[in-house]
C-alpha cells in the first residue's frame, strides 16, 4: 500500500514468513501477521530496514502505528497493542 | 580466518580506524557518543515528566515531539532515533515493550533494567499485561484499559504517566524525585 493511510483505516498485516525463505531482518512480529487493526497514526517516513540490516540500498516507507486488539489474538489478553509497522506489510481489510 | 579467533582488541581498533578512514565517526565522536550513552539516566526522563506535570506548553511540545523536548532539557539526542510520547490519561494506562529484541528510550532513560530484556517480560507484556503489571504491585481499576506498545521499529518510546494526588504546589524538582523508571515504561505509576 503506498497512498497515505487515514487513521482509522482498517488494515491487515500480510500473513507472510520471509524467515522461510532465507536469512532476512523483519520488523513485523510474528504474533501481528495475518491480524486485522486499524491505523491509529502515521509516523513519517523511514528506510527499510530488511535491507539495511544488510547494506543494500534502502528506500523509505511509511511507517504506521497500527492499533489491535489484542484479545482477538490472545483471549486472555485484555489489553490493545500499538505496533509500528510498515506500509510493505499492510494490506487492505 | 575465523572472526571469533581475533583478539577483540584488534577487532576493536580495525573497526574504529575504519570508521574514521571512510569518515563514518572519528575518535573525538565516539567518544563524547559513549560519554553521553553512559550519562543517561532515568532522571533525566523524570525531568522531562515532572515538566510536563508543570508546564502547559511544554507537554504540549513532549507529546507532539519528544526528541525536541528532550532537547529542548539539554539532552543530547542528535543521530538518535526520535523519541515518541505516550501520554497516560484517566482511563487509558500504556506499557511499554520491545517484543523483537530490547528498543528502549535510552537516550533519556539510559540503560534498560535487566529484566526489560528477558524473554518473561517480553511475552508477558503482550500476552497477560494486566496480570504483569500485578507482579510490579500494579493495580489498575478494572475500568482503565491497558495500550500496550510494542517498540518495533525507528520509534522509542516512553510513559508520561498522570500526576499523582497529593502533589498540589510541588515544584518540578519535587515531583521528578517521585517519577521512577518503571512509570516510564508503564509497569508502575508514580504515587506519594
Amino acid at each position: 500500500m503506498t497512498a497515505q493511510l487515514a487513521p482509522g483505516r482498517r488494515v491487515r498485516v500480510r500473513l507472510d514468513w520471509p524467515e522461510t525463505r532465507g536469512p532476512c531482518h523483519i520488523r513485523t512480529p510474528y504474533y501481528v501477521r495475518g491480524q486485522e487493526g486499524v491505523i491509529h497514526r502515521a509516523l513519517g517516513r523511514f528506510r527499510n530496514p530488511e535491507k539495511l540490516a544488510f547494506a543494500r540500498p534502502a528506500e523509505e516507507l511509511a511507517l504506521y502505528h497500527v492499533r489491535f486488539d489484542l484479545r482477538r489474538i490472545w483471549p486472555e489478553a485484555d489489553a490493545d497493542l500499538l505496533v509500528e509497522l510498515f506500509e510493505s506489510w499492510l494490506e487492505a481489510a | 580466518m575465523i572472526l571469533g579467533d581475533l583478539d577483540e582488541r584488534d577487532m576493536l581498533k580495525g573497526l574504529r580506524a575504519l570508521l574514521a578512514e571512510q569518515g563514518i565517526a572519528n575518535a573525538a565522536e565516539i567518544a563524547e557518543r559513549i560519554a553521553a550513552t553512559d550519562a543517561a539516566n532515568p532522571g533525566q526522563g523524570a525531568a522531562m515528566v515532572a515538566r510536563a506535570w508543570t508546564d502547559r506548553e511544554f507537554r504540549a511540545l513532549m507529546l507532539a515531539d519528544g526528541t525536541k523536548a528532550a532537547e529542548a532539557m539539554g539532552i543530547p539526542m542528535r543521530g538518535l532515533p526520535p523519541l515518541g510520547v505516550l501520554e497516560n490519561v484517566p482511563g487509558l494506562h500504556h506499557l511499554v515493550v520491545c517484543t523483537l529484541c530490547s528498543c528502549y528510550p535510552r537516550a533519556v532513560l539510559g540503560y534498560p533494567p535487566f529484566w526489560y530484556k528477558s524473554a518473561a517480560y517480553r511475552a508477558k507484556a503482550v500476552r497477560t499485561p494486566r496480570a504483569l503489571l500485578r507482579e510490579f504491585g500494579t493495580e489498575l481499576a478494572r475500568d482503565v484499559a491497558i495500550r500496550v506498545v510494542d517498540s518495533t521499529a525507528d520509534y522509542r518510546w516512553m510513559v508520561l504517566p498522570e500526576r499523582p494526588a497529593g502533589t498540589d504546589g510541588w515544584d518540578a524538582a519535587r515531583l521528578a524525585a517521585i517519577v521512577r523508571e518503571g512509570d516510564m515504561i508503564g509497569v508502575t505509576v508514580p504515587s506519594v
